[in-house]
């Protein structure tokens, strides 16, 4: 690429007609984007928008779909009516849910009924957010800097709405704000602070709280440094990823050269951030609505498995059932100071730990998380409706989301897993997020929500018969708590021949059974021949997961339930031991109409 | 090469020509079939038309030796968005561009084949004139008003044949007529005798398909001589232009519906039509294409059609016929059928090539109509 070049219009047009994006070229010609932008804009080499009519125009069609490409024509009127651009989160993908496609229809309609023209841009055909009827029209364009800016160029939107997409569109806050584009909502800055890993260390001890502690390293030996300093086990993943890709738990020296030999490059691009890991403590998920002044905390959500199960992956209760009023006061006041700090506008989603009396805070996010439809259903507060209405300029004093909670109920999201599509794969959870869906018990309690939500999820949880247990060492010192629920429930108990020895000690009554190398018949027969109810399995460090996979795919191809945490373990056999009756199901409006009476 | 495609009424476009100079013209339509270019370029009905295709992708599976619905290409001129030049199919014996080439037929790509669609949609099909040579839209402008209009056109002598032949071994295969004009019928099928207006070679395999043994005459062919070959029943082929223009033709087979059982198919359907009493009229954009649906009014079932014509048959209130099929995107007409003689015809393409075949029993039941009639 020279300047200059009388050829350069011509090429670049060309470039543009197949499909290479500023970015590639960029790349290609090692130059900045801004600059191949400036060039373009300069020869007038802009997109232009064409109808999505599934028809090649041989119709006059009324969808109103748009989609970008450097032609001769254009078939989009740019209308003069106020305006918001919503941007959505692209494909779907594992740790960027369909949740957030809930999000930006709300968006959508609160816009709408605001009398705002609603744009929305999201690249993804199977969402409900891209149906024709759902926004007032629809860019179906990639959710990257140079096409957003496109349709923000050509409509003029008076703001983009970047926090209900997920961490995608969020990613481009910044960008668009250096452009001059105005961003509706919590400031790029603060997206920034909370995004950060520095300046996020400076706010919280700005803030007086507690972070668990941590470092980052660029090599093995940083990185073993820091794990020593801050004590193993750690967590230990690569910045700047999604749904926490190539995050692992580590519990040894020799486990983190393991992790860095398999998963980090020679010389990273960006350090790799390494945690305390917070072993057995509990997770809380919490989701916030602000205006910039007052803070409603829509919901502290209790996750069921401990710290270290990725949040997508984890079941999670609504309204919490085994922390004090005191975390929960707590965590309110410290969700309420962040959001505060942050003047977050709209919608921000913090996770905490609480481990014995301590309250750690794992992550900050300014933007709806994939929690928001699950807060919103189970407490009756359409939160990212009520955010962008706030974005809008209203206030929470206005919007009274206090007046609209529902209660009353309890309700548990449990995620879908993929596993039984993929032959092979092992089905234990760890920080690495594998849920592809998400499905909602609600219950009078704790015990019928979890049975439902497990049932949804495609375990019917047993009644009677034979729980298989094998545990590894670290949960070895609780085990025998969870048996004994279970033998309290009149379940037989087999265990693999460690795991009864604790049993024994512990008083309980077991059937020791072969594990797999030890010879026939051995658990993974029992299982195929429908000898187990239900089985209990867990695994963590490399060769105890290797050793017991056989076990957990065995469980899967037969459809036996199972438990892969002692803490999934044990909400089954609490929730069971109520003896709900979880045929019985109820309307969403008819819990909502409940509480409504009662509030009379 | 920069080629300029400009409308009569002044819109222009920008393409490079993948066939070397040229400059032609005649009436802009544009095809919707997503495959098939082979079969319409070599369909004798796009006389006088430049296609616009309008799938983005044209020629990726070259051209092959089996699927010619005529000896050469008819289409004025070819524009597509993107021409593939190197074709990946086992069967194809040559690419699209060398086969337009051979055959002098101007090709033309990188247009904006949806924004011509969509002009064309909304202002109807037009004359145009396509150039490589002239660059001045006002001068091909002018050109292009001093083209006929496809209104009033007769193009049938342009591809209609010119001696009886027979349908052999996947080829026409010319043949000659007794003194007393007898024809030595070989028995291979009910002697039907076919007018070949510019017919598309797939009706002749499916005729054959259908238990007739076809011989083609040119369009003049009278009725007399019809029954002096000794066939049972006349079938009316697909062909180009204005079918209000062909009064000889139209005067021929009035006399033959008086008693021979007749069919035909498209231009042949439109002549059916003029020679029962009702008129034709010309449509705004014309329907081309491989997606048509039509229904079938005395089944009740739809069929997906294939469909090129530029005019349509208007009944209104003609004695004795019936509509059998009718097009649901503009419920005109699509097939006939008169009540009481043995009489039937369809406006599109039952033999598809190219499109789906959903039509094909429709030879089936022509066979069954003229085997009732003729007792065969």
């Amino acid at each position: 690429m020279t300047p200059g070049n009388p050829e350069l219009a011509e090429i670049l047009r060309i470039a543009k007609e197949y499909g290479f994006s500023d970015r590639q070229l960029a790349e290609m010609w090692k130059r900045p984007e801004a600059d191949i932008r400036r060039l373009r804009k300069d020869f007038g080499i802009l997109p232009t928008y064409y109808l999505v009519d599934t028809c090649a125009a041989e119709f006059e069609a009324y969808t109103p779909y748009f989609y970008s490409t450097y032609e001769t024509g254009d078939e989009m009127q740019v209308s003069d009516r106020r305006k918001v651009l919503i941007l959505g989160g692209g494909p779907n993908r594992i740790g960027q849910g369909i949740e957030f496609d809930y999000c930006c229809c709300h968006a959508s309609f609160a816009l709408r009924d605001a009398g705002i023209m609603a744009i929305m841009v999201n690249s993804n055909p199977e969402t409900v957010s891209t149906d024709y009827d759902t926004s007032d029209r629809l860019y179906f364009e990639p959710l990257t800097f140079e096409d957003v800016m496109n349709i923000v160029e050509k409509e003029k939107p008076e703001g983009v709405i970047v926090q209900f997409g997920g961490q995608t569109p969020l990613n481009l806050a910044v960008p668009l704000m250096r452009a001059g584009v105005p961003i509706l909502g919590t400031s790029p800055d603060a997206i920034d602070r909370a995004e950060d890993r520095e300046r996020f260390q400076a706010l919280i001890e700005k803030l007086g709280l507690l972070q668990p502690p941590n470092g980052t390293a660029m090599d093995l030996e940083q990185a073993l440094e820091v794990a020593e300093r801050i004590t193993y086990p750690v967590v230990v993943r690569p910045s700047y990823v999604l749904g926490g890709r190539a995050m692992a738990v580590v519990y040894d020296a020799a486990e983190l050269t393991d992790y860095f030999r398999e998963q980090v490059p020679e010389k990273p691009e960006h350090p790799i951030l390494i945690d305390k890991f917070l072993e057995h403590a509990i997770e809380v998920d919490v989701d916030a609505l602000s205006d910039g002044n007052e803070v409603y905390v829509a919901g502290i959500m209790e996750h069921i498995e401990e710290a270290g199960i990725h949040s997508g992956d984890s079941a999670c209760v609504l309204p919490s059932f085994s922390l004090s009023y005191d975390h929960v006061a707590n965590i309110a006041a410290q969700a309420e100071a962040l959001a505060r700090e942050l003047k977050v506008v709209g919608l921000m989603n913090i996770q905490f730990a609480i481990k014995g009396d301590d309250i750690y805070i794992l992550e900050v996010n300014p933007r709806a998380s994939r929690t928001a439809p699950f807060v919103s259903k189970a407490t009756g507060v359409p939160l990212p409706y009520l955010a962008t209405q706030v974005m809008l300029g209203k206030t929470l004093d206005e919007l009274d989301p206090w007046s609209l909670r529902r209660g009353g109920f309890t309700c548990v999201k449990e995620a879908v897993m993929p596993f039984q599509r993929f032959p092979g794969v092992d089905i234990i959870l760890g920080p690495e997020m594998h849920s592809t869906g998400e499905v909602m018990g609600m219950g009078a309690d704790f015990a019928e929500a979890f049975l439902k939500s497990q049932i949804a999820a495609g375990q019917r949880p047993p009644r009677s018969g034979k729980v298989f247990l094998s545990v590894n060492d670290r949960d070895k010192p609780y085990v025998a708590d969870v048996a004994r629920l279970f033998a309290d429930l009149g379940f037989d108990l087999l265990a693999t021949r460690g795991t009864a020895k604790v049993l024994r000690e512990g008083g309980l009554e077991v059937e020791e059974v072969r594990k797999v190398y030890e010879g026939r018949p051995n658990i993974v027969d029992l299982i195929i021949n429908h000898e187990i109810a239900l089985v209990i399995n867990t695994a963590s460090g490399k060769n105890t997961a290797r050793d017991s996979k056989a076990i957990r795919r065995a469980a899967l191809t037969w459809k036996v339930p199972y438990c892969t945490t002692l803490a999934a373990a044990r909400a089954t056999a609490t929730a069971l031991a109520a003896g709900r009756d979880v045929d019985h199901v109820e309307t969403l409006q008819e819990y909502y109409a409940r509480d409504a009476r009662g509030q009379e | 090469m920069k080629a300029v495609l400009v409308l009569e009424d002044g819109f222009a476009l920008e393409g490079q020509s993948f066939t070397g100079d040229f400059e032609t013209g005649g009436e802009v339509i544009f095809t919707t079939g997503m495959t098939g270019y082979q079969e319409v370029l070599t369909d004798p009905s796009y006389t006088g038309q430049m296609v616009c295709m309008t799938y983005p992708l044209m020629g990726n599976y070259g051209i092959t030796a089996e699927d010619m619905e005529s000896a050469g290409i008819h289409a004025e001129a070819f524009l597509v968005k993107e021409c593939c030049k190197e074709p990946s199919n086992w069967r194809s014996v040559m690419s699209l561009p060398d086969f337009l080439m051979k055959h002098g037929t101007p090709g033309v790509e990188g247009l904006d084949t949806r924004a011509l669609t969509r002009h064309l949609r909304l202002n109807g099909a037009m004359r145009g004139i396509i150039s490589t040579r002239e660059k001045d839209r006002e001068a091909l402008r002018e050109k292009a008003l001093g083209l006929p209009t496809m209104k009033g056109r007769n193009l049938v002598p342009r591809v209609a044949a010119t001696g009886p032949y027979a349908w052999h071994d996947n080829a026409p295969r010319p043949v000659s007529l007794g003194p007393d004009g007898s024809y030595a019928w070989r028995g291979t099928g009910l002697p039907l005798v076919v007018y070949d207006y510019g017919i598309k070679w797939n009706i002749l395999r499916h005729l054959v398909a259908a238990g007739f043994e076809p011989l083609a005459v040119p369009p003049g062919f009278t009725a007399q001589a019809v029954r002096a070959t000794g066939a049972r029943a006349v079938f009316l082929s697909n062909g180009p232009g204005d079918p209000a223009t062909l009064g000889e033709e139209i005067a021929i087979v009035r006399e033959l519906c008086r008693d021979m059982p007749v069919t035909g198919i498209c231009l042949g359907h439109q002549i059916i039509g003029h020679a029962l009493g009702a008129h034709t009229e010309k449509l705004k954009f014309g329907h081309h294409g491989c997606n048509h649906p039509v229904k079938d009014l005395t089944t009740g079932k739809i069929e997906i059609s294939s469909q090129n014509h530029g005019f349509h048959v208007v009944l209104d209130g003609v004695a004795d016929v019936e509509a059998t099929h009718v097009n649901l995107n503009d419920h005109t007409l699509e097939g006939l059928r008169h009540t009481k003689l043995p009489i039937m015809s369809l406006q599109y393409h039952p033999e598809a090539a190219a499109g789906p075949r959903d039509g094909n029993h429709l030879f089936h039941r022509f066979r069954e109509m003229i085997g009732r009639a003729t007792g065969n």
